[in-house]
C-alpha cells in the first residue's frame, strides 16, 4: 500500500550497515549537536542527527544517503532511546529515504501552483530521462519522486535536488539543471528566470506599487 | 474548582478536570474512543466533541480542553449531534466494517458508538485503504485494516508498561500501528491492549473465533497465578472456562492483568486429573474413590499425619485440612513449599503493608530479591508510577531489566548492614521510605536485617508503613492467617515421619524427603506433585470452586465458581470431608457454608471483604542477623510458574517464543 516503507531488515544488510559509527568529523558534530539540548532532554537530537547519519551514508554510497535500519539502531543506541521512537519520526517526515536513493534525489513539486505552471512538463521531462517516480534509474545518478508544495509557489514551477531547489523552471533550464548536474558540476541554485534574482516580482510591482520607492500609507484608501 | 454548566446542569469539578469529566460528572455520556483514564491524553480520534461557550463557533474535543469557570456545555445540541455522525463517518471510512468476521462484535466500542452516534448509512464508496496484518507476538491478534489510530495501545506501552514496542509508523493516511520490525510484545502485561484497543484490530489470539461475548456466563472471581489477588472475570460456556478478563479495582490491579493470568486459563482442560489413581507396584493406576479412601484409612495414621497447602489454594481448603488434622490429632500443616521458616509470630511482619496503591506514594524504595517484574507484574506498574512521581528505587539482587530507573546494589543481601551513602542518604531525606522483600529475599534471611532497616530508616510512623513483603503465592497470606507455618518450615514435618502426608495441590516440594510416608496428593493437574504421590484424588482448580483468598496485602478477597470440575474431580472440601469420615473423626461441618462459617469463628478477619488489620507492631528486627549471601530468584521462567500454567499450550508457547527465542512458523490462515 504506502509507498513509503522500510527496507527490508536482511543478513546483507546487517552485513553491510551493521559496523556504522559516526566517522572521526562527524562524531564531533554529533557531540555539538547534543550538546544544544538539555540535560536529559538529548533524545530531542534525533532529527538533527537522523540527518546527520542520512548524509553520512549519502557520503559512503556517493547519494544522498538514506537510513538502513542498523543506523537507526546505532542513532538510537546513541541517544539512548528506544529504537520504536525513532523510526516513527524517520518513518513521518519525508526528507528521511527510507530505502536507497540514487546520486541525486529530484523531487517534483506537483501541487496546484505548480501544477499550474507546468510541473508536469517538468515531470515528462523527468520522464524522458528515464526516470520512474519512487525508482532510481539503473546507472544510480536519479531518484524520481513528486512531492506536494515546498513552499516556493512564487517561483512555481519548482524542483528539489538534494539540498537546493531549482525554481522558475522551464524544460530547457531544468534541461541544463540536470545536464550539469549528470557532468559534476554546480549549477546555481533558485531562480533560473534571468534576471531575477528571489522571488520579487517579474517586471513591474503590481502590488503596494506605491511603496516601491517610499513608506505609504495605504490606509485612506481602503 | 470552577463551576460550569453541562446541559443545563450545573457542576462544580476539581481544578485540572477536563470538560468530559465535567460532562460525566453531569451525568452525560461523552463517545470517545482515544481517551482513557489511566493514559495520557492524546485527543486524536475528535469523538467526544462538544459545544462550549464562550470559545469558538465549532464543537470542541471535551477530553483535551481544560474545564473553565462559567463555561456552557452543550452536549445535545444540533451542533454536536451533527460533529459526532461526521467524526463516525469518517472513522469508518478506512473501516472494513466486517463486524461478522471481528472478534470484537458484540463488546466493540466502534460498533456500539456508531449504533448510538452514527448516521446509520454509508455515503462513501471509494476504495477503503488496507493494512497488513502486523506481527504481535503469540497473544495478540492483529487485524490493523480495522484500527482508527487511536494510539491507546502505543500509550499503554510506553507510560504503564514502560516498555516502548509499539508504535505509530508514517503518516496521515499511510499511519500504522505495529511493533519494531514486527516482533513480538515481550512484557508481561502485553496483552492489556487487547482491552484497550477500542475496536477489532488487536484481539486475543488464543481465543481468536471461539464465542461471541453473548453466549458467555460471567463469573467474577480471584487470579491465583500470584500474590497480587487480581480481580478477573471468568467468561465461560457450558463447562469450559474461555477466557479470564481483568475487573476495575483501584486498589488491587486497577484494570490491568498479566498475561499468566489472563492466559494460563487454556491449562484448566489439560493434563487435568479427572479420575482417581493409586500406584500399584510404582505405577499409578486407576482406582475408585471408595479404594483410595480404604487405602489411606488402612495407613492408620492417627495423629501421625501432615499437610502442606500449595500456592493456588483457597482459604476454606486449607481450613477444612487444618481442621480434619486436629480431629486427628495433628498440628502438622506448613504452606511454605520451597522449604522456607521465616517467623510469622507477627503477620504484619510478612505482608505487604504499604498497600498497592500506596507504594506509589512512597518517595525511597529498597527492593530485596525480588524479581518483581516477574513476580508481580502489576506490583511494578505501581513502582513505575512511584518512580515517575521521583521515588528513588535500589535494588539488593541480581540484575533484572527494570521499567523505570532503578540503581541495583548487587546479588550479594550482605550489602544490606553496610548500605552505601547514597541510599541511606536517600533513606534519611525521605517522607515515605519503604522496603520491599521478595521471596529470595526472605529465602537469603534477610527478613530480620530488613526489618532492622525498618526501624533504622523510620519507616513505620503512624501515617506510614514501609515495611513490605512481597509473596508469590496466592495462597501465602491465607495459609499464614490459618496458620499453615511450622517453626522449622517443612523440615519439621519431615522430621514429624508422618505417615500418611496431604499434598494439596503442593507441587513445588521435594517429595523424597518424605520417602516412608503415604503421599495423597489432592490435586487438579497431573504435574509433579503426582508423579510422586501413592495416591492421587482429583480435585478442583479455583476457576471450579467458590472460596475467599487473601492477597500479598493481606487483603481478604471472594471469588465464586464458574464452571463444574471434569470428570470425577470434586471440589476440594468435599474430598477432605469424606476422608474425614474414612478416617474415622469428625469435623463439624456438612456443607460449604458451614465449612465457612467455621473458619470465619476461627479467623474472623476471613468474614471481611477488604484489608485484614494485623497492625502495625512490626518486631525489631536484628542488624546483626546472619545474612545467608547471594540471591537467587526462584522464578526461572515468568509463564511456567504453576501447574495450569505449565499445562497451556499458550504459556509453553510464549516461554519458548518470548523466553528462549524459539521461532514458530506462522500458519496459514
Ligand atoms: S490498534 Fe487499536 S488501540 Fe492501537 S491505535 Fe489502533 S485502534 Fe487504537
Ligand atoms: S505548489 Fe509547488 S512549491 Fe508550492
Ligand atoms: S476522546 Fe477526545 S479526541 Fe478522542
Amino acid at each position: 500500500m504506502a509507498a513509503r516503507h522500510l527496507e527490508p531488515d536482511t543478513p546483507e544488510l546487517r552485513a553491510r550497515w551493521g559496523n556504522f559509527a559516526w566517522n572521526a568529523e562527524n562524531a564531533e558534530k554529533a557531540k555539538e549537536v547534543l550538546a544544544r539540548y538539555p540535560v536529559g532532554r538529548q533524545r530531542s537530537a534525533v532529527m538533527p542527527l537522523l540527518d546527520l547519519a542520512q548524509r553520512q551514508v549519502g557520503a559512503e554510497t556517493n547519494t544522498q544517503g538514506w537510513l538502513p535500519i542498523p543506523v537507526m539502531e546505532y542513532v538510537a543506541a546513541y541517544l539512548d532511546m528506544p529504537i520504536i521512537r525513532v523510526v516513527e519520526v524517520a518513518s513521518f517526515y519525508t526528507m528521511y529515504n527510507l530505502v536507497p536513493v540514487g546520486r541525486y534525489h529530484v523531487q517534483v513539486c506537483g501541487t496546484t501552483p505548480c501544477m499550474l505552471r507546468g510541473s508536469d512538463d517538468i515531470m515528462a521531462a523527468c520522464k524522458k530521462r528515464g526516470m520512474h517516480k519512487g525508482h532510481t534509474t539503473d546507472d544510480g545518478m536519479w531518484t524520481l519522486t513528486e512531492v506536494e508544495c515546498m513552499g516556493n509557489c512564487a517561483s512555481a514551477p519548482m524542483v528539489q535536488i538534494n539540498d537546493d531547489n531549482y525554481e522558475d523552471l522551464t524544460v530547457e533550464s531544468f534541461d541544463k539543471v540536470l545536464d550539469a548536474l549528470a557532468k559534476g558540476e554546480t549549477p546555481k541554485p533558485g531562480t533560473q528566470l534571468p534576471g531575477r534574482h528571489t522571488v520579487e516580482p517579474v517586471g513591474e510591482p503590481t502590488s503596494l506599487a506605491a511603496m516601491v520607492k517610499e513608506n505609504h500609507d495605504y490606509r485612506g484608501e481602503w | 474548582m470552577p463551576k460550569l454548566t453541562v446541559d443545563g446542569i450545573e457542576v462544580e469539578v476539581p481544578a485540572g478536570a477536563t470538560v468530559l469529566q465535567a460532562c460525566e460528572a453531569a451525568g452525560k455520556e461523552i463517545p470517545r474512543f482515544c481517551y482513557h483514564e489511566r493514559l495520557s491524553i492524546a485527543g486524536n480520534c475528535r469523538m467526544c466533541l462538544v459545544e462550549v461557550k464562550p470559545g469558538p463557533p465549532k464543537p470542541q474535543a471535551s477530553c483535551a480542553l481544560p474545564a473553565g469557570e462559567g463555561q456552557e456545555i452543550r452536549t445535545d445540541s444540533e451542533m454536536v449531534r451533527k460533529a459526532r455522525e461526521g467524526v463516525m463517518e469518517f472513522l469508518l471510512i478506512n473501516h472494513p466494517l466486517d463486524c461478522p468476521i471481528c472478534d470484537q462484535g458484540g463488546e466493540c466500542d466502534l460498533q456500539d458508538q456508531s449504533v448510538a452516534y452514527g448516521r446509520g448509512a454509508s455515503r462513501y464508496d471509494e476504495n477503503k485503504r488496507a493494512v497488513t496484518e502486523k506481527y504481535m507476538g503469540p497473544l495478540i491478534k492483529t487485524v490493523m485494516t480495522r484500527c482508527i489510530h487511536c494510539t491507546r495501545c502505543v500509550r499503554f506501552s510506553e507510560e504503564i508498561a514502560g516498555v516502548d514496542e509499539i508504535g505509530a509508523l508514517y503518516r496521515g493516511e499511510n499511519m500504522q500501528i505495529t511493533t519494531y520490525l514486527e516482533r513480538a510484545a515481550k512484557h508481561e502485561l502485553s496483552a492489556n491492549v487487547i482491552d484497550l484497543c477500542p475496536v477489532g484490530a488487536l484481539t486475543s489470539r488464543p481465543y481468536a473465533f471461539e464465542a461471541r461475548p453473548w453466549e458467555l456466563k460471567k463469573t467474577l472471581s480471584i487470579d491465583v497465578s500470584d500474590a497480587v489477588g487480581s480481580n478477573i472475570r471468568i467468561d465461560s460456556r457450558g463447562r469450559e472456562a474461555l477466557r479470564i478478563l481483568p475487573r476495575v479495582n483501584d486498589d488491587v490491579n486497577e484494570e490491568w492483568l498479566s498475561d499468566k493470568a489472563r492466559f494460563q486459563v487454556d491449562g484448566l482442560t489439560r493434563r487435568r486429573l479427572d479420575r482417581v489413581w493409586i500406584r500399584k507396584q510404582g505405577k499409578l493406576q486407576q482406582a475408585s474413590w471408595e479404594d483410595a479412601f480404604a487405602a489411606i484409612a488402612k495407613a492408620k495414621p492417627g495423629a501421625s499425619i501432615a499437610a502442606i497447602a500449595g500456592d493456588m489454594l483457597d482459604c476454606e481448603t486449607m481450613f477444612a485440612a487444618k481442621v480434619l488434622l486436629k480431629a486427628s490429632g495433628s498440628s502438622l500443616i506448613e504452606s511454605r513449599q520451597t522449604g522456607m521458616d521465616y517467623a510469622v509470630s507477627s503477620l504484619a511482619a510478612v505482608n505487604f503493608n504499604s498497600t498497592f496503591a500506596g507504594i506509589e506514594t512512597a518517595d525511597a524504595i529498597l527492593i530485596v530479591g525480588s524479581h518483581v517484574r516477574w513476580e508481580a507484574p502489576l506490583v511494578n506498574v505501581r513502582l513505575r508510577k512511584a518512580a515517575k512521581n521521583g521515588a528513588k528505587i535500589f535494588i539488593v539482587g541480581p540484575e533484572w531489566e527494570t521499567t523505570y530507573p532503578a540503581t541495583f546494589l548487587g546479588a550479594d543481601v550482605s550489602v544490606l548492614s553496610k548500605l552505601p551513602g547514597d541510599v541511606s542518604d536517600a533513606f534519611k531525606d525521605a517522607k515515605r521510605p519503604a522496603i520491599i522483600l521478595g521471596g529470595a529475599g526472605l529465602a537469603a534471611g534477610a527478613h530480620d536485617a530488613a526489618l532492622a532497616l525498618a526501624v533504622k530508616f523510620k519507616m513505620v510512623t503512624p501515617e506510614w508503613n514501609g515495611f513490605n513483603v512481597l509473596h508469590m503465592a496466592a495462597a501465602r497470606m491465607g495459609a499464614l492467617m490459618l496458620g499453615f507455618a511450622q517453626q522449622g518450615g517443612i523440615k519439621d514435618l519431615v522430621a514429624a515421619k508422618p505417615a500418611v502426608l496431604l499434598a494439596l495441590g503442593a507441587d513445588e516440594v521435594d517429595f523424597s524427603a518424605f520417602e516412608g510416608s503415604l503421599k495423597v496428593y489432592i490435586g487438579h493437574h497431573g504435574d509433579k506433585a503426582a508423579h510422586a504421590a501413592d495416591i492421587v484424588l482429583p480435585a478442583s482448580a479455583f476457576t471450579e470452586k467458590a472460596g475467599t483468598y487473601v492477597n500479598t496485602e493481606g487483603r481478604v478477597q471472594f471469588a465464586d465458581k464458574a464452571v463444574f470440575a471434569p470428570g470425577d474431580a470434586r471440589e476440594d472440601w468435599t474430598i477432605l470431608r469424606a476422608l474425614a469420615d474414612a478416617l474415622g473423626v469428625t469435623v463439624g461441618f456438612d456443607s460449604f457454608a458451614e465449612l465457612q462459617a467455621a473458619m470465619i469463628a476461627e479467623v474472623p478477619a476471613l468474614g471481611i471483604e477488604g484489608l485484614a488489620d494485623y497492625g502495625s507492631d512490626l518486631p525489631k528486627g536484628d542488624a546483626k542477623a546472619d545474612l545467608g549471601g547471594e540471591i537467587r530468584y526462584p522464578i526461572k521462567d515468568f509463564y511456567l510458574t504453576n501447574p495450569i500454567a505449565r499445562a497451556s499450550e499458550t504459556m509453553q508457547r510464549c516461554s519458548s517464543e518470548l523466553l528462549h527465542g524459539v521461532e514458530f512458523a506462522e500458519a496459514a490462515e
